[in-house]
């Protein structure tokens, strides 16, 4: 192979764009670094751990499980980013242990047996998601509230517990997120206190208004495509806006489907996974809207509060069809 | 199709760094006569010239040496004043041997043009046009060295309503048409002056990319008292702009059918250096015995454009330009996207060379490949809408047939999608193996079914 390799380079183009995929990678990881920051900030050391935890899973599989030349599989990249993304949609206060087991769990099956990168269907960080709150449903649906930069060094009690030993809870903070407090009580909360992260959710769903900074930031730099978060956000909007307009005392406002859970995270960062997303432009609007449909679907009529994570692995799973039937049309087949 | 407020391009296409800049400003240098020349037989498209000349026999500079060998084949020329050494295999371009006449020049002559005037083409019929600028040697100098006559022939059930002359150089490094432009505006005008005369079209656009702003000057001043059926098109500097069905859309507006030529939707596209050339034949009985030549790249002293005589070998031409830099360059025909690898100096400049790049190894990539992580942009740089994505793991898996359900036959190897491709996926590289492989299935099955009949 090697050889071979040698013979086709020789030839023509003999130029070539700076990007690579190990800088594309990286550039996503500049962008979840002021994440990874903000959520220590709002819920201290232990928030911080998650997001270690969780990394070190993704990279001790991608490495002991990859064949081939190992450090080359981790210089792309790619799982430092699924491993950021993983902790950034855990509680802050979930035990470690289970972070790392994500972790392993978000590579291993959700990657490295379809076959690697760019083999697989599903996204690997929802794919670990998705595992731990089938495996924990207790553990992942704990949440912290903010402790606004008091807890630089506290730990909160449940990130240490062992494996397979009950935890006690003894964070007397724990708080409903506005999903839940909507979905059972009808209560919205301020949209401004959403957008801005001052709320209890899972690390990364808290800051929206940055989270939206930094799509657009990957939009410009050509990181994801564009029509992916323009397909979900307006969707979204305009979908959960003709609910609210027809009846606003059971309905939220669009400004709140939009700011909280994990939708802006999922749509700036997951439903755009170039791997697990159309490569069409046509593909990429149809994914767009059906993951917001299903979202707003999800978040209104179904059991859970929270869709995102289940409308994009859906939306992932139909990617390989989307792609087939929309096709684009060649130069000259007018 | 007046005032073009929005600059006129094409969709998609990728803008790869200019690297013009050694080359565009410096004038055309003439390349001193040399020793020996290599003429090739074959170095255009179609059949090789048949040698009029023996062995030993005196020849003068722009003397038919010789003929045409089929419709699709032009003639050759004598560059100098000098005597035919042999008739015999040389190495040309990918190291392939062909029959060449080696000439030795005549160091006492002075080299003055002695040609046969071709007349005033005013008084030719269509026919007698079309075998003059084949007894001329004329061939696209913009690299694939097609011979200009046949594609002049506008055939019966075709017209030509429109003629495009093509001046994009959207080639990194190039500065040949560009200099060509700026220097012999008129030759490139009246060129197409005599073209038209034959193939009537109603109106000719100049399309040039707008990083050519002094040939696009000079070009429109030239133009100031000419009724508009010659107009200048500035056009985007995108890659690759200078592609026939590209330039078609870009100024037309319309797109030429998969399969078909830009005549079948009466469009023709020639190149700017090739009008000009037509018209210093018609003109001044020059046949095609010189070209201009981009000599450039970080491994080359001295960068240049030169009027090299055709069969002048590389190394002289090198040497002229002060020589390499480095032990370590790697030499190519043509532009960094499309050109080819060229093993050694030692073959001649053919009619086809427009460019010879002389790089380090640091200007060439050689990187870590990685899989594909679907990103679209190969997708999005495609100028024929094609998926290089797709086709790239059809191809690493042998899947042929699929590939042409996936349309590669009409990707015309640009090579816009590896320049992009940041897994640095040998697409193209791959596209041109799988089109080989198929042209060849279909050959043995059009051979088997005529067995069959
Ligand atoms: S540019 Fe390369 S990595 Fe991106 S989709 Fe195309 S082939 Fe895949
Ligand atoms: S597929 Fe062919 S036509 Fe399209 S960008 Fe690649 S080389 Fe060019």
């Amino acid at each position: 192979m090697s050889k071979q390799r040698k013979a086709i380079i020789s030839t023509s183009p003999f130029l070539h764009d700076k990007a690579t995929t190990p800088t594309i990678m990286m550039e996503v990881v500049y962008t979840l670094i002021p994440l990874v920051a903000l959520s220590y900030y709002f819920f201290g050391l232990g928030a911080l751990l998650v997001v270690v935890a969780s990394i070190l899973g993704c990279m001790v599989t991608e490495y002991v499980f990859s064949s081939g030349e190992k450090w080359k599989k981790l210089k792309d990249g790619s799982a430092l980013i699924t491993g950021i993304l993983l902790g950034l949609c855990l509680p802050p206060g979930f035990p470690l242990w289970m972070a790392f087991l994500g972790g392993i769990v978000s590579i291993g099956m959700g990657k490295l047996i379809w076959g690697g990168l760019g083999q697989n269907v599903f996204n690997p960080a929802l794919v670990g998601r998705a595992f731990l709150q089938a495996a924990f449903p207790a553990a992942i649906t704990t949440w912290n509230a903010p402790t606004f930069g008091s807890g630089w060094f506290s730990l909160n009690g449940t990130n240490a517990a062992l494996p397979f030993l009950q935890a006690e809870n003894v964070d007397a903070m724990t708080s409903a997120t506005p999903l839940s407090k909507m979905k059972f009580d009808h209560d919205f909360g301020s949209a401004t206190d959403q957008a801005l992260g001052i709320i209890s959710g899972s690390l990364g769903e808290t800051a929206g208004v940055l989270i939206l900074l930094l799509g657009i930031y990957m939009i410009w730099r050509k990181i994801i495509h564009w029509r992916i978060p323009v397909a979900i956000l307006s969707t979204v909007i305009l979908f959960s806006g003709l609910f609210w307009l027809i009846n606003p005392t059971i309905y939220p406002d669009p400004i709140f489907m939009l700011f909280t859970g994990g939708l802006m995270l999922g749509t700036m960062y997951m439903a755009t996974d170039l791997v697990t997303s159309p490569i069409t432009p046509k593909g990429q609007w149809i994914y767009g809207v059906g993951i917001a449909i299903l979202v707003v679907t999800i978040r209104l009529w179904g059991g859970l509060p929270e869709g995102v994570m289940y409308a994009i692995l859906i939306m992932n799973a139909v990617t390989p069809l989307v792609n087939k039937f929309t096709k684009i049309k060649p130069y000259g087949y007018k | 199709m007046s005032g073009f407020s929005n600059i006129a391009t094409f969709k998609h296409g990728v803008h790869p760094e200019e690297f013009k800049s050694f080359t565009d400003k410096l004038a055309i240098e003439r390349m001193p006569f040399v020793e020996d020349y290599i003429l090739p037989l074959g170095q255009h498209i179609g059949a090789p010239s048949v040698p009029l000349v023996k062995k030993g026999q005196s020849v003068k500079r722009g003397q038919m040496i010789a003929n045409a060998g089929g419709f699709v084949s032009v003639a050759l020329h004598s560059p100098v004043d000098g005597k035919v050494q042999a008739i015999e295999l040389a190495e040309t371009l990918t190291g392939k041997m062909v029959q060449s006449i080696k000439i030795k020049t005549d160091p006492y002559s002075s080299q003055l043009l002695s040609s046969s005037n071709p007349g005033d083409y005013r008084n030719m019929e269509l026919d007698e046009f079309i075998k003059s600028v084949q007894s001329s040697g004329l061939v696209g100098l913009g690299g694939a060295a097609f011979p200009a006559h046949v594609k002049f022939k506008i055939p019966e059930d075709k017209s030509c309503k429109i003629m495009i002359l093509n001046g994009c150089e959207c080639e990194p490094f190039l500065t040949s048409d560009h200099r060509v432009m700026a220097e012999y505006p008129e030759d490139l005008i009246n060129g197409a002056k005599i073209l038209n005369h034959f193939v009537k079209a109603e109106k000719i656009y100049i399309g040039i990319e707008s990083n050519k702003p002094d040939a696009i000057a000079i070009l429109n001043k030239k133009l100031e008292n000419e009724s508009d059926w010659i107009e200048v098109v500035p056009l985007e500097v995108k890659y690759p702009q200078g592609a026939e069905k590209m330039l078609v859309t870009a100024i037309l507006n319309k797109e030429v059918p998969s399969g078909k030529l830009p005549l079948d939707v009466e469009v023709l596209v020639s190149n700017v250096s090739s009008i000009a050339a037509l018209s210093q034949w018609f003109e001044t009985g020059k046949p095609l015995i010189e070209r201009v030549v981009t000599i450039t790249g970080n491994a080359i002293k001295r960068p240049a454009n030169m009027m090299v005589p055709i069969g002048t070998s590389m190394r002289e031409v090198v040497n002229y330009c002060g020589g390499l830099n480095t032990e370590n360059y790697r030499m190519l025909l043509g532009g960094p996207m499309m050109g080819m690898v060229q093993r050694t100096l030692d073959i001649p400049i053919v009619k086809g060379t427009s460019g010879l790049l002389l790089l380090t190894e640091d200007n060439v990539s050689t990187m870590d490949e990685y899989s594909c992580i679907r990103c679209g942009r190969c997708v999005e740089a495609c100028p024929m809408f094609l998926n290089p994505s797709v086709l790239g793991m059809q191809a690493k898996k042998g899947l042929w047939e699929d590939m042409k359900d996936n349309y590669v036959m009409d990707c015309f190897e640009c090579g816009s999608c590896s320049f992009v491709c940041p897994s640095h996926i040998p697409l193209v590289q791959s596209f041109r193996v799988a089109k080989g492989i198929l042209r060849e299935q279909k050959a043995k099955k059009a051979l088997n079914n005529k067995g069959n009949e």
